[in-house]
């Protein structure tokens, strides 16, 4: 919106010198103060700047390389580990169990929720089992899901896939539960079915909930892949990682955390764009 | 809540429910509009019994979170015309004519949010004309509105009822908003167990001026009515 740039420091204002910041000038008295004399976009950049050069320091005068790397080592180990393409394979295999079990996890989830939602049966039914769930996490499923759906891809989606539901699940019901009740006595006045209310205004208002959910899921789909990986893979991130402990080779367990996070980040990101281009008349004030 | 309460409402009225705050405005709108149910007595309307909500008796709620707010103002006006299966272009078509009606022409492609209190509520006003339904249900529609905005709002809904000839039902606690609209206000006692305490006609001619002697003399008295109920609530308190 325009209003949101105007609120920003423009470029005539980053280009100030700091001499004049002490004199009191009207015309950028109602910007945000720039504390440190740094345009916004420089902040984040300059704080990750700072902290590579303490850990650069710490990990070089303190620790041996084999318990705490420095970052020009890790960033060493990075491009070999590019150059070998393992990296990109283990990522891929990571993300690709990701979005699979993050998909499925979301179609049911989001189904459940909205059904629990609107029949009061299914809620009553389904809630011993949600309340019960809830508590338990994945990765103490490990066990029968490698019992039942193998080593392989199987048990990686099963339990990906009851992380997402559940959060997606317990977002969507909340969201159709806190519909303003207005918003349905109005349609209901106005002459609409069940099924017109469910489909116009139930599922229209509980969608900023629902994609709420889903960037929930989406982060604690990433913690339960490494762990699962960690413990029972021979590919992907965790096994990366929890592999390179074994060897000792500290920098590539580094990289791979890093790697993460940069594609959690990226994940994260994405699905924000996305819901904000296809779905922006949803969010509650927009 | 209400007890021993009777009202009838004549077709093509326009009557004001006045009462002090907490006393059941709101229950004895929601009972004639089917949300909520009587425990004892009945609602009817043109002799059938009212069990829930319907398409001929149209609510506009006090403040704006009836608003869908995914909804353009122009959607959210033909949103019932939608429920009854109206092609897209004859329902935008109508819902265009009555944006203009409570003057927001030019304003439907707007969304809720980026409208002003005032604009929200002639949507609503609008999204409740649009079904052509004979009762107008409205709670408080103007209470969280400006002193300007409302007096505008109550002369554009007095035309409204003139040209369209509805039967409104029309909850204030504001006594003077209630003399400038009505043809009858309903005075009611404060609760628990509140019924009517005085149904006043008011004769007035049309436009209404509040600087009108006649005016002034019938706000002293609905005033003085309502502050004795005020008291008497305070003293039961």
């Amino acid at each position: 919106m325009t209003v949101a740039s105007g609120a920003q420091p423009g470029p005539q204002a980053r280009r100030t010198p700091a001499v004049e910041k002490a004199e009191p000038a009207p015309a950028t008295a109602a910007r945000r103060p720039r504390r440190f004399g740094l345009p916004a976009a420089l902040v984040p950049v300059a704080s990750v700047a700072a902290l590579l050069l303490v850990w650069q320091v710490v990990s070089a005068t303190f620790f041996p390389p084999v318990l705490f790397p420095t970052p020009v080592m890790v960033g060493k180990a990075f491009a070999a580990e590019i150059a070998s393409g393992r990296l990109l394979r283990d990522s891929l295999v990571s993300l690709r169990r990701i979005f699979a079990g993050f998909a499925l996890g979301c179609a049911i989830g989001a189904s459940l929720g909205l059904l629990m939602g609107s029949v009061r049966l299914a809620r009553r039914a389904l809630d011993p089992f949600i309340q019960f769930g809830r508590f338990v996490p994945s990765i103490s499923l490990l066990s029968p899901a490698l019992i039942w759906f193998g080593i392989g891809e199987g048990s990686k989606l099963f339990l990906i896939t009851y992380t997402t539901t559940f959060i997606v699940l317990l977002n969507t019901l909340g969201a159709v539960l806190t519909v303003p009740r207005n918003k349905i006595r109005a349609a209901q006045s106005l002459g609409a079915t069940r099924w017109q209310l469910f489909r116009l205004v139930m599922l229209p208002a509980s969608l900023h909930g629902i994609f709420t959910g889903m960037r929930v899921g989406m982060g604690l789909s990433f913690t339960t892949v490494v762990a699962a990986e960690m413990i029972a893979a021979d590919t992907g991130l965790g096994f990366l990682i929890i592999n390179s402990r074994l060897w000792f080779q500290t920098d590539v367990v580094f990289v791979g955390i890093i790697t993460l996070g940069v594609l959690g980040y990226l994940a994260d990101k994405t699905f924000q764009a996305l819901i904000h281009r296809l779905a922006g008349r949803y969010a509650p004030t927009h | 809540m209400l007890r021993g309460l009777s009202l009838e409402i004549e077709r093509g009225e326009f009557l004001c429910l006045l009462g002090p705050s907490g006393c059941g405005k709101t229950t004895v709108l929601n009972l004639l509009a089917g949300f909520e149910h009587p425990t004892g007595g009945a609602v009817s309307v043109d002799g059938r019994p009212v069990t829930a909500p319907g398409v001929e008796r149209a609510v506009v709620f006090q403040g704006d979170d009836s608003l869908y707010t995914w909804l353009t103002a122009v959607e959210n006006v033909e949103f019932g015309l939608r429920l009854a299966g109206v092609d897209a272009r004859r329902r935008r078509q109508t819902a265009e004519r009555y944006l203009d009606l409570v003057g927001l022409r030019g304003q439907g492609h707007k969304y809720p949010s980026q409208l002003s209190g005032g604009m929200k509520q002639r949507i609503q006003i609008a999204r409740a004309l649009v079904c052509e339904s004979p009762i107008l249900l409205m709670d408080e529609p103007f209470a969280a509105l400006d002193a300007q905005t409302r007096a505008i709002l109550q002369d554009e809904l007095i035309g409204i009822w003139q040209q369209t000839a509805r039967t409104i039902v029309f909850i204030t606690h504001d006594i003077a908003e209630a003399i400038a609209l009505a043809n009858r206000v309903g005075l009611m006692t404060a609760g628990p167990e509140a019924r009517m305490k005085a149904i006043a006609p008011v004769d007035l001619p049309r436009p209404r001026r509040r600087g009108d002697p006649a005016f002034g003399a019938l706000y002293e008295r609905l005033a003085d009515m309502v502050s004795e109920e005020v008291r008497r609530a305070g003293v039961l308190r």
